[in-house]
């Protein structure tokens, strides 16, 4: 069974990279998943949750807040303007930014301050879900 | 005894430079660790996102960027990456060395060159120099932010847009160990296809949503990783070459003391000596 290799970094640093089965991941016009031998892409991601499916079936959750994935037949690359690995989700921090993002929002007065504020919003929104998510009681 | 006073006033302002160069010795030592980790956190994220252009300019693209297209080059533009504060030994002589070298060899084919600068000293040495400086950026303190960078990417960017100048390069320190700092000439735009990996002869991306305003984002974000590791590097290479600079001026200035000690030591048996023959002389003639 052909696999694929995942490299996932970000600005500030090395965020993981590894073999895996699968990666879904948050592209700009929908959610794409991605096997081996999937057709050379380009695309950008938006603030959301990507999943790694590792060979020994285990699934392994990332928050991105944008960036690129590049595919290559048997090579993923994923440019994150920011990532967390699932181990490290905090969810007072994102509750934080979400709260921050929001205190500027009401504060901003020019066009491009609220299109800022409004975009830190949407990904300290989905970061927080994705915590959430990550925290809560799993039912099977 | 007027020798030994004056010997001794010396000594003592000697050691007190010493304890200000092994001050900032140490100082230097600790800030060069932290700036070598943000350097290394830095690098993947640069790394990868140069693979991923030399795919990209490896493969048959629809849509061809301008920042990809070579054309003729009327003029060129340098970013000079520099320290805003001296006493880092030959750091910055060696960035506007290599700087000055390239911008000869332009010029003897006839082509001028545009300067954007990044810190203190450059600005200083250029305004010396000469040359026509299309923006700078001073004062990025330890932890040179991106942010700070905006201002110089979009100059230069909108420079290569718009036909000012034809080609970017990136003068800037390596960071190569801790006691070797390279000061490198490195070509920013347009971007240069990296060696082969041996992939598929004809193929193309697909992209979404569609190549134009894709690639431009990729685009953006190489040419600002590139000048944000190229600044943050000099950061690291700067705390460094501070760090042996003032080592080399501690040891020094350790070196000064010894001679000082000895002549003082000297001059004071000197006097002794001079004392005990008087007295002797005296006794002797009474």
């Amino acid at each position: 069974m052909p696999q694929l290799h995942v490299d996932i970094v970000s600005a500030e640093g090395h965020i993981h990279s590894g073999a895996a089965e699968m990666v879904f991941a948050p592209a700009e016009m929908g959610e794409v998943g991605i096997a081996p031998r999937h057709a050379p892409l380009l695309t950008r991601l938006k603030p959301g949750t990507l999943r790694v499916k590792t060979p020994d079936g285990q699934e392994l959750p990332f928050f991105v807040s944008g960036g690129i994935l590049e595919v290559q037949p048997y090579l993923v690359t994923v440019l994150a303007d920011a990532a967390l690995h699932g181990k490290d989700a905090d969810e007072a921090a994102a509750l934080k930014a979400k709260q921050e993002a929001e205190e500027k929002l009401a504060g901003a007065k020019t066009q491009v301050d609220i299109a800022k504020a409004q975009a830190a919003i949407v990904e300290a929104a989905a970061r927080l879900e994705f915590v959430r998510k990550l925290n809560a009681p799993s039912h099977h | 005894m007027a020798g030994a006073k004056e010997i001794r006033t010396k000594i003592k302002s000697v050691k007190n430079t010493q304890k200000i160069t092994r001050a900032m010795e140490k100082v230097a030592m600790s800030k060069m660790r932290k700036a070598q980790d943000r350097m290394a956190a830095a690098r993947p994220y640069a790394e990868r996102l140069r693979r991923t252009l030399g795919h990209l300019a490896q493969a048959n693209l629809e849509y061809k960027h301008p920042f990809m297209v070579e054309r003729e080059v009327k003029r060129v533009a340098f970013l000079i990456v520099s320290t805003d504060r001296g006493l880092c030994g030959g750091l910055n002589m060696n960035v506007f060395r290599a700087t000055i070298r390239a911008i000869r060899e332009w010029q003897a084919k006839g082509i001028e060159a545009e300067l954007v600068l990044v810190g203190n000293k450059a600005i200083s040495f250029f305004r010396r120099v000469g040359g026509k400086v299309l923006a700078s950026a001073t004062q990025l303190g330890d932890r040179p932010q991106l942010e700070q960078l905006m201002g110089i990417v979009k100059v230069l960017s909108d420079a290569y847009r718009d036909g000012q100048v034809d080609r970017v390069f990136v003068v800037a320190n390596q960071f190569v160990n801790t006691m070797t700092q390279r000061a490198d000439v490195v070509q920013l735009l347009p971007v240069q296809p990296s060696d082969s990996e041996g992939l598929l002869e004809h193929w193309d991306y697909l992209y979404e949503p569609d190549a134009v305003e894709l690639l431009d984002t990729v685009l953006a974000r190489y040419t600002e990783s590139q000048i944000y590791q190229a600044v943050i590097e000099n950061a690291a290479s700067e705390q460094s070459a501070r760090m042996v600079a003032m080592k080399a001026a501690s040891d020094n200035a350790g070196k000064i003391i010894n001679q000082l000690q000895l002549q003082y030591n000297k001059a004071r048996q000197a006097n002794i000596t001079k004392e005990l023959a008087e007295i002797v002389g005296g006794a002797a003639a009474v």
